[in-house]
């Protein structure tokens, strides 16, 4: 009989970070390394279920010899490698970083920008009333989700979650260059015209709020949005005999938002349109 | 293109009663409405059945048919897993001794091969088909059979679209193809398997192009899939109802699990048999003994030693027979010998096949107890109807799926008005009968089944919490078994190697509804990605997918007829008749047509389809109509 | 795969451009008409999905046959390549050539870039467009750089039809363009090559020694003129000899990285992945490069000897010529070449008898700077969209396809044929220590005599614009292109070497030498590359997409500053340009600062 194969057994890497000795299984990233050792290196297009497109540039370190910085999120741990995580010169691109997005983008539903801004002493004012900005309108289009791309950072996770990563039905793309690039479908249809199956796995992986529930989106709006008074109750999805892990999001009694743990062996983090939103039913108690 | 927001349905809030069926339903008490049903149903004793929920958890499941079994004394407990998924539960078991998907999830990801047999899971099982592009990206080779050329079809290799009804000569072909090239696993026939010399003399006329006739698939296409399987160092076999939803869906099961067997393609990591369930808890249902044949941890009632454990734990008698399964009832209760039904959470009036017939049985029961979230067209037909909560949000419990993993449902919500939990109900009922059952809460009814349940004695909710659930059998509570299933088949000592597996010796029976000058064309069946059963629940949000019932033809076919998009055509076959709008798809072919159960409030597909069942596991024939397409006589653009 | 497409269908037109590259549909699923057998069995997967390379050439079939590229087509062209449209449209929006709105079919690209900004560019467009507006059936697009800088200023006319045809109009007048744009399809007006070659018929010249000697469209006039030694000694010696010649020879890559190309080549070589790759990088987009399109022009044969002697050494059986798409003539060339070569035997399936398979594939680029770094330019050729990788892993491990890759650019080729028939001593004789054989100079701006010079490593700046003939009142000199440095007149002492350059805190880059004098305001010169690097970047990683805007912002605001005034503005340019330096993922966004920063501390820019 086969045996289950167990995976090939990883080495341990054996380096230098902050000056602390590291070891670490071969293949893991710096960041896996930070976080293995307590250190909070700030992440936006760093995602747990996805391969690093290292887009954002705020995680970069020093890595001793490199001509220039290295994104943390995806530049693997080698043998002998000396990293410093907080030099001057490493903060500074982060808060630069920072300042640049901020003054392109709406950052207020970013978890963890505001703490960040304020940690390295960001400005983003500093470039003037005249700095261009994004400036996009949300898309509201359909009746369960929001895209909102002022608050877009161009991070590609939404892409990589709808390609060929997770969902493979490539709805949209990042379309244009340089600054005028925005998320797409092609000729910048509405999402309904698109192949979008409204799976929601690109708002499972949004680290900014740029594409949002609808329900989030209009509580928001409302000002009725409290996520500190929300539960969260992962339970199993009751549409097919797949048997996906569902996080109901409740507020007042009322499921608001459904997510799915992305460590979940039958998920991974994906749900699909009935999964995700097709929960209103059993709230229909009138 | 039409925007539609189809029936919703409101939560049920209160009980209701009524005194004849004549009446309104009326608000009731709990107290009321326990007593009506305690005496209805206690009046029915010998002449009752139970529709168990495949849809709740396994702790309602096993109550449930504990209520039957014990309270009401029989074996005549089943759920909807008959309308879809029993064929694979009666031919796995008949194969391997055991129900259940041979394999998991993630091994569908490390596997060479993958057989998609009707089966349209980028719809239907969307996040298992993940697992399969995963599989797709790291390599292996899908393969479709299909009569639609479907979303699933889209990403294959290569896509044989077959005659709907025509598996059983498609398999024979490809496995007397194995045979002759001489790529069937000699070591694993001799070794695991028995009846291999019938076998072989059964598929021996069923040559390439016998079988390019009957399927319509070419011969080179067939041949191709056969190598690719035979030669494939692993392969996973996947089907859904395409499968399972015709007169004769075991003997389909069977043989492709002969395939399996012929290849040994089982009991190996990355090489298995993958039936994907339809519910989150068909798995489960069946596992807890909400079947007619099986008691909890699908034991087998006609086994003298399990009746006797079952009978020392519940204190009482078990019937040494099989009960009815869905159908059977249904047919009992046209001949009056099942009078009473407690139905739970299962919408028969509108799911069977042959809706009208099932409708006109129900009304035909002297009582009838419905115990729903929502007032169903089922409901709608009952003496008492008690409001229940949602399995998923508002219980706690587990589930099984289709890789056998049972995982653990929480409550998230607090149910409406005075709903109440599926067991707490059943046990007041149960009490008002004389059973008094003290459960403190699900994880006390899990306890009781893993008593007498091997495969779940090892998954306490702790472990099942920490696994993020744990697949069966799981009979030690300090291990984990291997993913897949049947590995003993490859072990080398033959009492190891337990009972052979048997080829399953099936004929090729085609579809009873046959297609002819006045019935032309072959309707078949499925789901929409958005859309779920009779639309009860997906009916409830505002997908920008969702444009109502059609009828979907292929672009020759509405030309052949004058049709266009939107245009209502009257849609006819020998039990009934129902108008709906056209829509083409390029998917499918001339003779070929395709509806769904999304929306029976709009066009009543099931009014269509034939209550033709397989003998052995009772699923009727819904994937095979003949059907007639009617331009009415002045088009009116509906809606 | 199960794509999703909208009703917007092909016109006939746009069907059969498409049709013309990959051939007819094979099914029903594939775009043909619906047959019986179709709905019985369809093949897909792995095969179908493998062809997404091919997408960035149907663009340009679309591109090249209508002038734009409709829904429908676009459709069309993903049906066929089972690519989503979702992202086709991201490639199709990606380049500056295509576009997705309906335009005129002739395009006259004006180049508005340093060179031609030095020579009057704006006025000639404001010119044209004042001549070509709405309702001429022209559309003006102003460009980056053309590579035509010894002929500033510069235009290029583009008509879509089949064939497409071009013209190139440069020195440009109003007229002169208007012209063009008016009637392409004269391209062979063009002066030849070797008019931007002020040293042609020196004996001494090593690279250029056959630009204008031999017949560019002649493989025997080639051949008697030293054409095919070079293969022939790469055979006689066997790979690993080529490899060890070239490390021996001293040479390192001319793109501006300075990489030793034997380490290069060693390292692919020795890679266990197969199949290898070569890619020659002609995608020369660097302001003030023209180099690569004089020799593809003036030699092109030259070219397809180096691949093949490259791609023998490395062990690969594919190349891919990865060329501009602004270089219409040098695209006539060296197809015209590459045909000849497989109908001589000389590429194929056995290459001189040899037993040695190798053929070398064209890929237009589209216009996107960006696409000459070399993993965009892998995600360009596999039909993605053109952004950098993540190094590592590096190209030699996993390059174009994901496969061990070998990329240099046209000059660095072309410097192996001296090699192997110099031998490696001697062509490492030429030269310094540090810096051996040959160096093309890009020369153009204030000189008399612009155009491209070969010189032995070690010359000295001065020497070099004396030979140009540079101009009174030299204000500046611009060294590497965009992403280079300024150096000051009073530096002309420099030796152009990559360690003489180094040492004097400045780069060699591409062999940019761009001479400008005091007549041309140095703040819009900083505006304009900041521009280009605003308009250039992908958009991939923050501190490149949004860093040059803000870079542009402020030199937008100090453009008429000085001292105190300027002084918030410059230390924001150097904050900004600090982390754009350090964090951006490519060298794009890494020294799209360099120059503005040298002009501030070198040429002391508004103080």
């Amino acid at each position: 009989m086969t045996v289950v194969p167990l995976g090939v057994p990883r080495r341990l890497i054996e380096f230098t970070l902050d000056g602390q000795e590291a070891r670490v299984p071969e293949g893991s990233t710096i960041l896996d390394a930070c976080r293995a050792a307590g250190k909070d290196v700030p992440t936006l297009c760093q995602g747990d279920t996805l391969t690093p497109k290292n887009a954002c540039r705020v995680c970069v370190v020093e890595v001793e010899g490199a001509r220039t910085l290295v994104p943390a999120c995806s530049r693997r741990a080698e043998a002998g490698m000396e990293v410093r995580t907080d030099t001057e010169r490493a903060r500074h691109s982060r808060k630069v970083v920072l300042e640049l997005l901020a003054s392109s983008v709406d950052l207020s539903t970013t978890p963890g920008a505001a703490e960040w801004i304020k940690e390295y002493e960001a400005k983003p004012d500093r470039f003037g009333p005249d700095a261009a900005r994004v400036n996009e309108e949300p898309k509201v289009d359909n009746d369960l989700y929001v895209r909102d791309y002022d608050k877009c950072i161009l991070c590609y996770k939404c892409v990589d979650a709808c390609g060929d990563q997770w969902q493979n039905t490539f709805a949209i793309s990042v379309a244009g260059r340089g600054f005028d690039a925005r998320i797409a479908v092609e000729h910048d249809a509405p999402l309904t015209d698109s192949a979008c199956v409204y799976c929601g796995n690109c708002i499972e992986v949004c680290p900014t709020g740029a594409l949002s529930f609808k329900s989030e989106f209009d509580m928001r709006a409302a000002g009725t949005w409290d996520e500190s008074a929300q539960t969260e109750t992962t339970t199993v999805c009751a549409y097919c005999g797949v048997g996906c892990n569902l996080t109901l999001h409740v507020q007042d009694n009322e499921i608001v938002k459904v997510t799915s743990p992305h460590d979940n062996p039958v998920t991974h983090g994906n749900l699909c349109i009935k999964g995700r939103f097709g929960y209103q039913h059993v709230q229909n108690r009138d | 293109m039409r925007k539609r927001q189809p029936k919703t349905y409101a939560r049920l809030t209160h009980p209701l009663v009524r005194d004849s069926r004549d009446e309104p339903f009326r608000r009731a008490t709990w107290d009321e409405a326990l007593t009506r049903a305690a005496a209805g149903l206690g009046a029915a004793r010998g002449a009752f059945g139970m529709f168990s929920c495949a849809r709740a958890t396994n702790e309602m499941n096993y109550v449930a048919q504990k209520f039957a079994r014990v309270v009401m004394g029989t074996n005549n407990v089943d759920s909807c897993n008959r309308t879809c998924h029993a064929p694979s539960v009666a031919g796995l078991s008949a194969a391997f001794g055991s129900g259940g998907g041979t394999s998991s999830y993630e091994e569908v990801e490390h596997t060479d091969l993958i057989v998609m047999w009707g089966s349209n899971a980028r719809f239907a099982h969307p996040i298992f088909f993940q697992h399969v592009l995963r599989g797709i990206r790291n390599g292996a080779r899908m393969y479709a059979v299909d009569p639609r050329r479907t979303s699933t079809a889209e990403w294959a290799e290569s896509w044989l679209g077959l005659n709907v009804g025509t598996d059983i000569p498609m398999a024979h072909a490809i496995g007397r193809e194995i045979i002759h090239a001489g790529l069937a696993n000699r070591a694993f026939v001799e070794r695991a398997t028995s009846g291999f010399e019938e076998y072989r003399q059964l598929v021996e006329p069923w040559t390439l192009s016998l079988a390019e006739k009957v399927t319509g698939v070419p011969a080179a296409a067939i041949r191709e899939l056969a190598h690719a399987y035979a030669r494939a160092e692993r392969a996973q076999l996947c089907w859904t109802l395409g499968i399972t939803e015709h007169h004769n869906g075991t003997d389909n099961v069977r043989a492709l699990i002969n395939l399996s067997l012929l290849t040994g393609h089982v009991g190996r990591y990355g090489s298995g048999l993958q039936p994907l369930r339809g519910q989150n808890n068909v798995q489960g249902g069946g596992d807890m003994g909400a079947i007619p044949n099986r008691l909890p941890g699908f034991q087998d009632i006609l086994d003298p030693p399990t009746r006797l454990k079952f009978e020392t734990a519940w204190d009482t008698v078990i019937q040494p027979h099989y009960g009815l399964n869905l159908t059977e009832m249904f047919e009992a209760m046209e001949e009056r010998t099942l009078r009473a039904v407690y139905c739970i959470g299962e919408n028969p009036a509108q799911s069977e096949a042959d809706s009208e017939q099932a409708v006109r049985r129900l009304r035909a029961l002297d009582f009838l107890v419905v115990q729903d979230i929502f007032l169903t067209k089922t409901a709608q037909l009952a003496d008492v109807v008690l409001p229940a909560t949602a399995g998923w949000a508002e219980t706690d419990g587990t589930t099984t799926n289709s890789e056998r993993r049972v995982q653990r449902v929480r409550a998230a919500v607090t149910p409406p008005g005075e709903a109440r939990e599926d067991i707490d109900i059943i046990c007041d009922l149960a009490a008002r009968l004389g059973h008094d059952w003290k459960y403190a809460d699900a994880e006390a009814v899990w306890n009781e089944l893993r008593s007498v349940s091997r495969d779940h004695y090892g998954m306490t909710y702790e472990r099942l919490e920490e696994h993020q659930g744990i697949q069966w059998p799981c009979p030690d509570v300090a291990r984990l078994e291997p993913t897949y299933l049947h590995g003993r088949l490859w072990e080398s000592d033959p009492a190891d190697r337990g009972r052979l597996a048997p080829f399953g010796l099936v004929q090729h029976d085609p579809p009873v509804d046959l297609t002819d000058e006045e019935y032309p064309i072959r309707l078949t069946t499925g789901r929409r990605l958005d859309s779920y059963n009779t639309g009860v629940q997906s009916g409830g949000f505002a997908s920008p997918l969702r444009r109502g019932e059609y009828v979907e033809l292929c672009p020759e076919d509405a030309e052949r007829y004058g049709v266009v998009v939107g245009e209502e055509v009257r849609v006819s076959s020998r039990r009934g008749t129902v108008l709906a709008p056209v829509w083409i798809d390029t998917a499918l072919r001339p003779g070929l047509a395709f509806m769904t159960m999304h929306f029976p409030d709009e066009v009543d597909t099931n009014q269509l389809t034939i209550e033709a069942n397989c003998p052995i596991a009772g699923t009727a024939e819904f994937k095979a109509s003949a059907i007639r397409i009617e331009k009415l006589p002045a088009p009116i653009q509906v809606r | 795969m199960d794509l999703h497409f909208g009703d917007s269908k092909p016109t006939d037109e746009e069907r059969a451009a498409v049709d013309a590259l990959l051939g007819p549909p094979q099914s029903s699923w594939e775009g043909a008409d619906r047959s019986d057998a179709d709905l019985r069995w369809a093949r897909g997967g792995r095969e179908a999905r493998e062809r997404r390379d091919l997408l960035l050439p149907g663009l340009h079939a679309l591109n090249d046959r209508i002038g734009w590229i409709s829904e429908g087509a676009l459709d069309y062209l993903c049906r066929r390549l089972t690519v989503p449209p979702a992202e086709a449209y991201g490639v199709a929006t990606f380049y500056a050539m295509f576009s997705v709105r309906p335009r005129p079919a002739t395009v006259l690209h004006v180049c508005t870039d340093l060179a031609c900004a030095a020579a009057g560019a704006a006025d000639l467009c404001a010119g044209v467009e004042a001549r070509l507006g709405a309702g001429s059936g022209v559309a003006v697009e102003r460009s980056p750089c053309l590579g035509l800088c010894e002929r500033a200023p510069a235009a290029l006319a583009i008509r879509a039809g089949d064939p497409a045809r071009t013209a190139v109009s440069a020195p440009a007048t109003v007229e002169s363009a208007v012209a063009a744009g008016g009637a392409p399809g004269s391209a062979d007006d063009e002066p030849p090559a070797v008019m931007a070659v002020p040293q042609a018929g020196d004996p001494s010249l090593v690279l250029l020694s056959r630009v204008g000697v031999v017949d560019p469209a002649d493989l025997d006039d080639y051949r008697a003129h030293g054409g095919y030694t070079a293969l022939r000694r790469a055979f006689a010696i066997g790979p690993a000899a080529v490899i060890r010649e070239v490390t021996d020879a001293g040479l390192v890559g001319r793109g501006g990285a300075a990489f030793p190309t034997g380490r290069k080549w060693q390292a692919t070589a020795s890679q266990p992945d197969h199949p290898h790759y070569l890619v020659c990088n002609a995608d020369e987009s660097e302001p003030g490069t023209f180099k690569d399109r004089v020799l593809m022009e003036g030699d092109p044969y030259a070219l397809v000897e180096a691949m093949t002697v490259a791609a023998y050494a490395v062990g690969a059986h594919q190349g891919y010529l990865y060329l501009r798409g602004e270089y219409p003539r040098a695209l006539r060339r060296m197809e015209h070449a590459i045909g000849q070569a497989r109908a001589r035997g000389l590429l194929g399936d056995d290459v001189l008898g040899q037993g040695y398979a190798f053929d070398i594939e064209i890929r237009r680029g589209a216009g996107a700077y960006i696409c000459g770094e070399e993993t965009a330019l892998f995600n360009s050729i596999e039909g993605y969209r053109g952004e950098p990788r993540s190094k590592p892993p590096f190209p030699v491990e996993k390059g174009l396809f994901g496969k061990p890759t070998v990329e240099n650019n046209v000059e660095t080729l072309v410097n192996v044929l001296p090699v192997l028939t110099m031998g490696a001593p001697a062509y490492a004789a030429i030269g310094t220590a540090g810096s051996t054989g040959p160096k093309l100079y890009c020369v153009s701006g204030s000189v008399d005599r612009p155009g491209v010079y070969e010189l032995p490593f070690g010359a000295t700046l001065g020497e070099l614009l004396e030979r140009a003939g540079v101009r009174e009142r030299l204000r500046a000199v611009l060294l590497g292109g965009a992403a280079g440095g300024f150096v000051r007149p009073d530096e002309l002492d420099i030796p152009l070497t990559f360690e003489g350059t180094r040492e004097a805190g400045t780069t060699l880059g591409s062999g940019v030498v761009m001479a400008f004098d005091d007549t041309v305001p140095l703040p819009r010169l900083l505006l304009r590359i900041a521009e280009f690097f605003r308009d250039e970047s992908c958009g991939q990683c923050v501190p490149c997409r949004v860093g040059t805007v803000r870079q542009e912002e402020a030199l937008h605001r100090i453009a008429e500053r000085t001292g105190a005034a300027a002084a918030d503005d410059i230390a924001l340019l150097r904050e900004v340009g600090r982390a754009m330096r350090d964090a951006s993922i490519c060298g794009l966004g890494q020294t799209a600062w360099n120059a503005v920063e040298s002009a501030i501390d070198r040429l002391g820019a508004y103080e």
